[in-house]
């Protein structure tokens, strides 16, 4: 088609000085354009992933069961990340744990107009899991916080349980005593995975 | 330079696959692949993967597949969002630095969760062409036209490629297209991107591929006839499609020839070639004769999955070198709208 095939010489179409034409001499030049994009999917979660989805319309809490070290995953992957092993065994945890980790947010988010700063996200283990996810904790002062503070799960109301993880609003404090985090676990160990 | 060969893969493509996610299914073949040579991730020195977080629809979608890696205790890891066959070329250059011997490999994608065409478009020009959302076949579309148009084929020709492909993919198991059909059966489809027909366009696929490259004597007590890889260079063209003359692959071209695809008998060839146009032009700028089989497993119009079709098709080439059918082939990989970027992979077998 006529292009030059060397790579090391610019293809004529690069290689001209560019100028504008006189027509647009006193245009005003464009300073920033708008290009929306949007893409849209239909997720598929996968079987444990999928399981954990409905029983969250029951009001229940599953977790993945890791066929080595026994350690259980919330929520489920559908592999466990210790060991590597395919999980083949879902067990249900309680809608009742204990904080791990907390941060308090003093900055509003744009996408949750419905979070008043100062609010507390934590990383709370529920009773019966090796590991937590990130969960808001309410009904308590942020400053009143703690980890090891125990906790229990908050839901919407039953007409409202939908396949999803905000079926639970938040967690707030049971009043049990705290729970003392070097008697419960260790994650990861290298020794767990062989 | 070394001596690196392909030792084992695994590969799983079906239609859609929609009861499992991502990882879900890729751990089988993580871990198939290790156990079918009798090794673990203890013996692996590498691991590295190709995917892509726009097919998935999710960011850093590739570290919970690392899950499946069993990275406890920490793994030496890297991923590439490209094809595999990419995550490929990185571990064999970290493998030429001579400091590991045995490398995991893999990619994968589930791109029926979303509109791939349009996910494709992501890929081009952000302010003069992705704004358009070009459809990924209509953009193949006008390269067909120009080849069709300067003479180098014809809609029959064409016709007779995907023809031969269907008939490939019958003994491929991993095929989703296999269904034999006639020159003149495809003649008579309707076009669906004009002038491209739907035998001429790749049959999306779910799926992944997992392999395992190991170095000198350890690739030979893993494998009876590893498949040796004698050259490998990956090029790019030039972005702008105006600027590239889409019917040929200067980027192909001199990636064979570094590759040195020329410089023994080819017996067969596994082209990454999602359309027939694309196998027109990959055929051409590597100089393959009539002495090579091209795509016997059916290649990617027979399965194409995103993100893994280029290192299947090292997959199937060096398999069929293990298993003694041929001794000598090509393997290509491609990234980028109408060919943009090209891997060549020479194989042999001793």
């Amino acid at each position: 088609m006529g292009y030059n095939q060397d790579p090391n010489v610019q293809p004529a179409a690069l290689s001209g000085e560019v100028t504008m034409p006189a027509a647009l001499a006193e245009v005003e030049p464009v300073q920033s354009v708008r290009t929306p994009a949007a893409i849209e999917y239909i997720a598929t979660p996968g079987a444990s992933l999928s399981a954990y989805l409905r029983a969250m319309k029951d009001k229940k809490i599953l977790g993945d069961k890791c066929p080595v070290t026994g350690q259980v995953f919330v929520p489920p992957r559908g592999v466990s990340p210790v060991s590597g092993q395919r999980t083949t065994e879902m067990v249900e945890v309680a809608d009742a744990g204990y904080v791990e980790s907390f941060n308090i947010t003093r900055l509003p988010i744009k996408s949750r107009p419905d979070l008043n700063p100062p609010y507390v996200s934590a990383w709370v283990v529920p009773d019966g899991a090796n590991v937590g996810s990130i969960s808001l904790v309410a009904g308590i002062e942020p400053e009143d916080v703690r980890i090891g503070l125990r906790v229990r799960a908050v839901w919407k109301p039953d007409d409202e349980l939908e396949e999803s993880a905000a079926n639970i609003l938040h967690w707030e404090p049971t009043g049990e005593p705290d729970v003392v985090l070097d008697d419960l676990r260790v994650i990861g160990k290298p020794g767990d995975a062989q | 330079m070394r001596d690196i060969a392909v030792v084992a893969s695994m590969q799983r493509q079906e239609k859609s696959i929609d009861n499992e996610s991502e990882v879900e299914y890729m751990v089988p073949l993580m871990h198939g692949v290790k156990e079918s040579i009798g090794i673990t991730q203890a013996d692996v020195g590498f691991t590295c993967s190709g995917s892509s977080d726009f097919i998935a629809g999710q960011a850093f979608s590739f570290v919970m597949t690392v899950d499946g890696a069993n990275p406890v205790p920490p793994i030496s890891e890297s991923h590439v969002e490209m094809d595999g066959a990419w995550a490929l070329y990185e571990a064999w250059v970290k493998m030429q630095m001579g400091e590991i011997d045995i490398a995991l490999i893999y990619g994968y994608s589930k791109s029926s969760g979303g509109s791939l065409r349009d996910v494709l478009a992501t890929q081009m020009d952000p302010y003069y062409v992705a704004p358009l959302w070009p459809d990924a076949f209509a953009i193949e579309a006008l390269a067909a036209r120009q080849l069709i148009e300067s003479g180098k084929t014809s809609m029959e020709h064409l016709a007779e490629l995907a023809s031969r492909a269907r008939d490939h993919a019958a003994s491929n198991p991993n095929a989703v297209r296999t269904k034999a059909k006639s020159v003149a059966d495809i003649m008579a489809e309707a076009p669906l991107m004009d002038p491209l027909r739907p035998s001429d366009i790749p049959a999306s696929a779910d799926g992944g591929c997992a392999l395992i490259l190991a170095a000198g004597d350890r690739a030979r007590e893993l494998c009876e006839r590893p498949a040796w890889i004698r050259g490998i260079d990956h090029r790019t063209d030039a972005h702008t499609l105006g600027v590239r003359d889409l019917t040929t692959s200067m980027s192909a071209r001199i990636a064979g020839e570094q590759a040195g695809v020329s410089d023994d008998k080819v017996d067969f060839a596994e082209l990454y070639a999602p359309f027939t146009t694309s196998e027109l032009v990959l055929t051409e700028a590597l100089g393959l004769g009539d002495d090579t089989i091209i795509n016997p497993s059916g290649g990617a119009l027979s399965a194409h999955t995103m993100m893994a079709s280029g290192l299947i098709r090292i997959a199937e080439a060096a398999q069929r070198i293990t298993n003694g059918d041929g001794d000598r082939a090509v393997a290509t990989a491609g990234s980028g709208p109408n060919l943009q970027q090209n891997l060549v992979c020479v194989l042999e077998g001793e």
